[in-house]
């Protein structure tokens, strides 16, 4: 078999898995759902964290944000902002399922372009810092927004939001919310697929391989760094958006802005599964995800403390990742063993 | 807020009060900073579970307190129990990050922070505590502003551990060896210093000013297992703002922090203190990035 057909196998297999594990087990959609929020979560922070060298502790922010954009487009969309959140709760919205999907469709499109500007704005801010100083930076201005969202009353402060309830079957709704999280992720994974093939992608590597030398070649690098970062809050604004409505109820410490959650999860599915490569980001977020679903189920009160030890044990010992470690090992055979590895993996998630 | 400002403008004693509590406050925030300034600027290690050192020493205190022993005989035993943990520490995690590069060791610590905070939440339980010194309050100008007693006891001993520690770094053997590796650790290897040994003492050193931080703030303030990362943060911003061989610009930036949370958290209310030190730090760090931006220019 030629490597193209092996490569078609495999997609066709996702695929397949994709489309049947919701309907499989109807029980599960929305921890599917969560995986490929994972995967997608994964392969965002990877642009600028592998792909760049710009570790982000804040990328939870576009989550964040894209969230409460497209919750706001939706509630605004027929009612008062200020009026819906003051009642907290107590103004039941009943939508038809002609002003829900309106409100939907726009409040999605709205966070996505919503978080490529709010990338353009906080990269002027955050760009110029380097190492560390950068994870800092970005780790604040996440905190930062969190603490802002929360005391900012119009939006629902504290108290939150809740969402236009969906206008049909429950079931429906699962599978829908389902059905939008994996074409976020695919469509992420394709793209990025493309972009790193391109003089793009060469431009990312090579601000991570010497950034002055890389300036020197005549890279704008600011320039560069900027988009990165945009593309990968275009693709986290939509998540947010759809992960939003999926819970139905957001508010800004533990839903929107999870920075000590899901803000580092995406730092270690990336870690474990090999930063600066396709398919590592994938691989980590689909083990991560098993791990962290059997330590919450049979370590309640533990998880964090593994978590945390996990953490350590993965930054110290096996920094390169799962991916980077095989690429080590099996250098010639490099692409062929990746793609084995991802069959296995995507058929655990099953 | 205008009203408060207001206020403030109305009643300018209230401003003492604000003030004396920043220092008080700041004292210790200070503290905490210069630990980390010592283990950034020696080790280039951040750590980033600075805050949940204090924190550790400061339950160290209120549990010793729950058993009848008095929290400023506290501040040895925190002092000595964080040396003993912040060796061990080293041993095992920081000694394998330090000649990585600077991501690492960000990591490690905050995968350790996340550790140690939640195994206090485990040990120590969610509530929010204080180590209760029996001190009295004394009031000043018509029962205006109240300045608790333990506080300005806190205060002299935040400035006599400041003073042992700088005439440590001074005098001692150990403290010219950190000093020099601080400035080449190659070229203080050559000269016969373990720097090993060097940079274990240095974390541990570092623990140990944390835990009397800690100690320090469970007496005249709050604590609660989840209230480290915002001591980091402080740690960070004050050490940022500062810079790292500056001791004078460390105490400096310590006090300033403190007061600028007081002040926002009576003028904006109690809610925005965390977004002020969170604000802070993106604030500190844009303005060292204008200024490395235009010290590249100059290079240039």
């Amino acid at each position: 078999m030629s490597k193209s057909v092996k490569a078609g196998l495999l997609y066709a297999c996702i695929l397949i898995l994709g489309i049947g594990a919701p309907l499989l087990f109807p029980d599960y959609t929305f921890q599917l759902a969560l995986l490929w929020i994972m995967i997608l979560f994964a392969l965002t922070w990877d642009i600028a964290g592998g792909q760049m060298g710009y570790n982000s502790l804040g990328n939870i922010l576009f989550f964040g944000a894209g969230m409460y954009i497209c919750a706001l487009t939706q509630v605004g969309l027929y009612y008062d902002i200020g009026a819906y959140t003051a009642a907290s709760g107590a103004i039941k919205v009943d939508y038809t399922p002609q002003q829900y999907f309106t409100g939907l469709i726009l409040g999605i499109a709205l966070a996505a372009v919503g978080c490529v500007v709010l990338a353009a704005i906080f990269g002027r801010i955050v760009f110029g810092l380097r190492g560390p100083y950068f994870a800092i930076g970005t780790l604040g201005v996440a905190l930062a927004s969190a603490e802002l969202i929360g005391t900012w009353g119009y939006v629902g402060a504290g108290g939150g939001i809740s969402l236009p309830v969906y206008p049909g079957d429950p079931d429906a709704r699962a599978m829908l919310f389902y059905g939008l999280c994996a074409l976020a992720a695919t469509g992420t994974f394709l793209f990025l697929r493309w972009l790193y093939g391109t003089s793009f992608g060469l431009a990312l590597n090579a601000i991570r391989d010497d950034e002055e030398k890389a300036e020197a070649m005549g890279i704008h690098t600011t320039r560069y760094k900027t988009v990165a970062w945009a593309i990968s809050g275009f693709f986290l604004g939509i998540v947010g958006a759809v992960f939003g409505n999926m819970t139905g109820f957001i508010e800004p410490l533990e839903v929107a802005f999870p920075t000590t959650t899901f803000g580092i999860f995406m730092v270690l599915m990336v870690l474990l599964g090999g930063k600066g490569t396709l398919w590592g980001p994938v691989i980590g977020a689909v083990l991560f995800h098993i791990v962290k679903e059997v330590t919450w189920t049979y370590l309640l009160g533990w998880q964090w403390i593994t978590l945390g030890a996990l953490i350590i044990v993965n930054v110290i010992f096996f920094q390169q990742g799962i991916v980077g470690w095989m690429r080590e090992k099996w250098p010639e055979r490099f692409g062929l063993v990746v793609d084995r590895r991802a069959t296995i993996s995507s058929q655990e998630e099953s | 807020m205008l009203d408060n400002l207001s206020l403030l403008a109305q009643a300018p004693v209230l401003n003492i009060q604000l003030l004396l509590d920043g220092l008080f406050i700041g004292a210790t925030f200070a503290l905490a900073a210069y630990g980390l300034a010592l283990v950034w600027g020696v080790m280039n290690v951040k750590n980033l579970c600075q805050g949940d050192m204090v924190i550790l020493g400061g339950f160290i205190t209120v549990t010793l307190a729950h058993n009848g022993i008095h929290p400023i005989f506290g501040l040895p035993v925190a002092i000595v129990a964080l040396f003993v943990y912040g060796w061990i520490v080293y041993r095992l995690i920081i000694c394998r990050v330090i000649e990585r590069d600077l991501f690492t060791s960000l990591l490690a610590t905050f995968g350790l922070a996340i550790v140690m905070a939640q195994s206090m939440n485990l040990i120590f339980g969610p509530e929010v505590t204080t180590a209760d010194s029996g001190f009295e309050t004394r009031t000043l100008f018509d029962g205006l502003v109240t300045v608790a007693e333990i506080k300005v006891v806190s205060l002299l001993l935040a400035a006599t551990l400041a003073t042992i520690v700088i005439v440590f770094m001074k005098r001692s053997r150990m403290g010219q060896a950190i000093r020099a590796t601080a400035q080449d650790a190659r070229a203080a290897r050559v000269m016969g210093i373990d720097t090993d040994r060097v940079y274990q003492f240095t974390y541990a050193l570092n623990a140990a000013i944390c835990g009397a931080a800690g100690c320090l703030i469970s007496m005249i303030w709050t604590i609660q297992p989840f209230f480290g990362i915002t001591h980091s943060i402080r740690a960070f911003v004050i050490v940022t703002a500062a810079g790292f061989g500056n001791l004078f610009g460390v105490i400096l930036a310590g006090f300033g922090l403190g007061f600028a949370e007081q002040y926002s958290g009576f003028v904006l209310g109690a809610q925005f203190q965390q977004a002020t030190v969170v604000g802070l730090l993106v604030i500190v760090l844009v303005v060292r990035q204008i200024q490395q931006a235009r010290h590249r220019r100059a290079v240039i």
